[in-house]
């Protein structure tokens, strides 16, 4: 009798998990074809595909990674290598974990507050501004947990050869936590690559294609946001075939994230 | 502070921020001491700035944090001073008199998220317990796995989904077949009534629910996984059938960790976006039937900022996300707290 309900509450949950692969799937490979990847959003009632919008939010995730990873690695770091009980460190790390699960729209509102105003006018920029915040959350929590797990007679070691610790660090900790630390990019990129409310009113979407970061650029959530909830029924083919783009690359780094991370350590 | 051969304290310039070291002797800055040459002191000079460079960007963390909380409330300001109190208590929702009350969004916020831990804990507990106890190994790792998969999603998938699948198969079968069943019935036929119009706060809290699922599931899991073997052993070997050594073991030992999961879990629902947004149905009004439209905080900022006209809807809007905030911060928290606490426990056990 437990037995079954326990049984049955996996089976319910993992049904949800075919019943939406399978609808996305189905729906989302009638909706593939070139055009889908060589042309932009089309006007409803004629051929077009996501072109823009895979641009965009390859040029934005592209710019947050680059500026949020740097960053998130040296914050994390610090936790774990320099502040690992200072009262800095366990509030950062309190701040970070509760960012970390906070509704990302609230980052959404703050970077409009912070850029848009200012600038007077929606833009990649802000877009890019607000995926970085994210990148450098996930980036701090995965690579503090990963040089945490680092057994700190490796550290003593290399200090007792006489090392300065930065040098231990750069060539010790964060070769041997390497792998680890690569988990948490590809998960950073999984995590922004379906993000759509911080997006909604910083890089706002774009129906043409555009490369200009000052001026509002589109991206694929954004564009699945748009397309769902229009009356068309071309729109609403892309829309899924977006969606299903983005759930293969969600998935493809996840499980390449999994992969890395039960990989024994090389040392 | 350490020191070493020369006696002098060493000239750690973030010491105030660094009450114990994990490993505590500084080799660097004395080493400068003793050996100045060019060589040393560079290595020495790298060294401090290495440190600053990591302080700066933990520092930049902590910016961020008290830079969203300065920033909602200097956006939310017009709309906190022309409103006051009232604005938590009021119902109107209207752009035109600019009036604008957060009382629809709320009670739809708070609605749509108990509705959907009513559903999702009991299951993710059970699948928990499922995959800890009776799980076979070989199936252990892939359902785990696909748990953890189904939690990764981005929620505007979801909402696609619940969108164009669940909520027309709700509309077509589900409810009108709820209406039709507890017309006669008293307190339920005003928590089923009026039209079936498939979008609205049950299909809402039905994707809410499937979205939370996987993070219960997966947090339990790993509390669970938690409890000593002993203590179970023990357990079956007094008699105890599977249930009991739940109930009376497990649950109670691993208790504030599955409270802090599913606060967690909780915090995630207050502040889902996208999901959220395609199904509920963006109405400001507050309506008993639970199949009626309603909107959350989170679906009206999104489906409303870009649109708003005039300093006080702009300003309303970020209110409301400021409440949000501070709601899931209370939430989380609290969610931190209780997991920490579990943590310390099982660090002080083994």
């Amino acid at each position: 009798m437990f037995l079954g309900l326990s049984v049955a509450a996996t089976a319910f949950g993992l049904g949800w998990l075919g019943i939406i692969l399978g609808t996305l799937l189905y729906e989302g490979f009638s909706g593939i074809d070139l055009a889908l990847f060589t042309e932009s959003t089309p006007p409803p009632g004629e051929m077009g595909g996501l072109l823009n919008a895979i641009a965009g939010s390859l040029i934005m995730g592209t710019l947050a990674v680059a500026v949020g990873t740097p960053i998130g690695i040296m914050a994390g770091t610090y936790l774990a290598e320099y502040g690992r009980y200072s009262r800095l460190a366990f509030f950062v790390r309190f701040v970070n974990d509760i960012l970390l699960s906070a509704p990302s729209i609230v980052i959404g509102l703050f970077i409009y507050d912070l850029m848009v105003p200012t600038l007077g006018h929606f833009s990649a920029w802000a877009g890019a501004a607000a995926l970085t915040v994210i990148v450098i959350l996930v980036v701090v929590r995965t690579t503090e947990n990963m040089l945490l797990l680092i057994p700190n007679t490796l550290r003593e070691a290399a200090v007792a050869l006489g090392s300065t610790r930065a040098h231990v660090i750069k060539r010790v900790t964060w070769r041997a936590a390497q792998a680890g630390m690569i988990t948490g990019v590809l998960l950073a990129v999984a995590r922004i690559s379906g993000e759509t409310a911080p997006l909604l009113f910083t890089a706002l979407g774009n129906n043409f294609w555009s490369t200009d970061l000052n001026a509002p650029m589109a991206a694929l959530p954004l564009a699945i946001f748009q397309m769902a909830q229009s009356p068309y029924e071309d729109w609403h083919r892309l829309a899924w075939a977006g969606a299903l783009l983005i759930t293969l690359a969600v998935l493809v780094l996840s499980i390449t994230a999994r992969i890395l991370e039960s990989q024994p350590e090389r040392r | 502070m350490a020191t070493f051969g020369n006696g002098l304290p060493l000239p750690i310039f973030w010491e105030p921020f660094l009450p114990s070291h994990p490993w505590s002797i500084s080799v660097t800055e004395d080493a400068s001491f003793l050996l100045s040459s060019a060589r040393v002191r560079r290595s020495y000079q790298d060294d401090r700035a290495f440190k600053r460079v990591t302080l700066a960007c933990a520092l930049f963390v902590a910016i961020l944090f008290l830079g969203i909380i300065w920033s909602l409330l200097d956006g939310a300001w017009p709309a906190i001073r022309a409103f006051g109190v009232s604005f938590l208590f009021t119902e109107t929702w209207n752009p035109v008199t600019e009036r604008f009350g957060a009382l629809g969004a709320i009670y739809g916020t708070v609605l749509t998220s108990a509705l959907a831990m009513l559903i999702s804990v009991p299951i993710g507990i059970g699948i928990a317990i499922f995959l800890v106890e009776l799980c076979p190994r070989v199936l252990r790792r892939p359902i785990g796995i696909a748990v953890e998969l189904l939690a990764g999603i981005p929620s505007i998938i979801y909402g696609i989904w619940g969108f164009f699948v669940l909520a027309p198969l709700l509309q077509q079968y589900v409810m009108p077949f709820l209406i039709a069943a507890f017309a006669n019935v008293p307190i339920l036929s005003s928590l089923f009534a009026g039209p079936p119009y498939g979008i609205g706060i049950f299909t809402a809290s039905l994707i809410l629910a499937i979205m939370i699922l996987p993070f219960v599931a997966a947090i339990t899991r790993d509390v669970f996984e938690a409890v000593p073997a002993v203590l179970k052993e023990a357990a079956y070997g007094l008699g105890a059938t599977v249930w009991e050594v739940q109930w009376n073991v497990v649950l109670p030992y691993a208790r504030s960790g599955v409270v802090g999961g599913v606060m967690l879990a909780l915090g995630r629902a207050l502040g889902e976006t996208m999901a959220v947004t395609f199904v509920v149905g963006n109405s400001h009004r507050i309506s008993t039937s639970l199949l009626a439209p309603g909107t959350t905080i989170s679906a009206t900022i999104a489906n409303e900022f870009t649109e708003a006209v005039g300093p006080l809807y702009t300003a309303s809007l970020i209110e409301l996300g400021q409440i949000l905030f501070l709601v899931t911060f209370l939430v989380l928290a609290a969610a931190q707290f209780m997991l920490y606490r579990l943590e310390r426990r099982a660090g002080g056990r083994t």
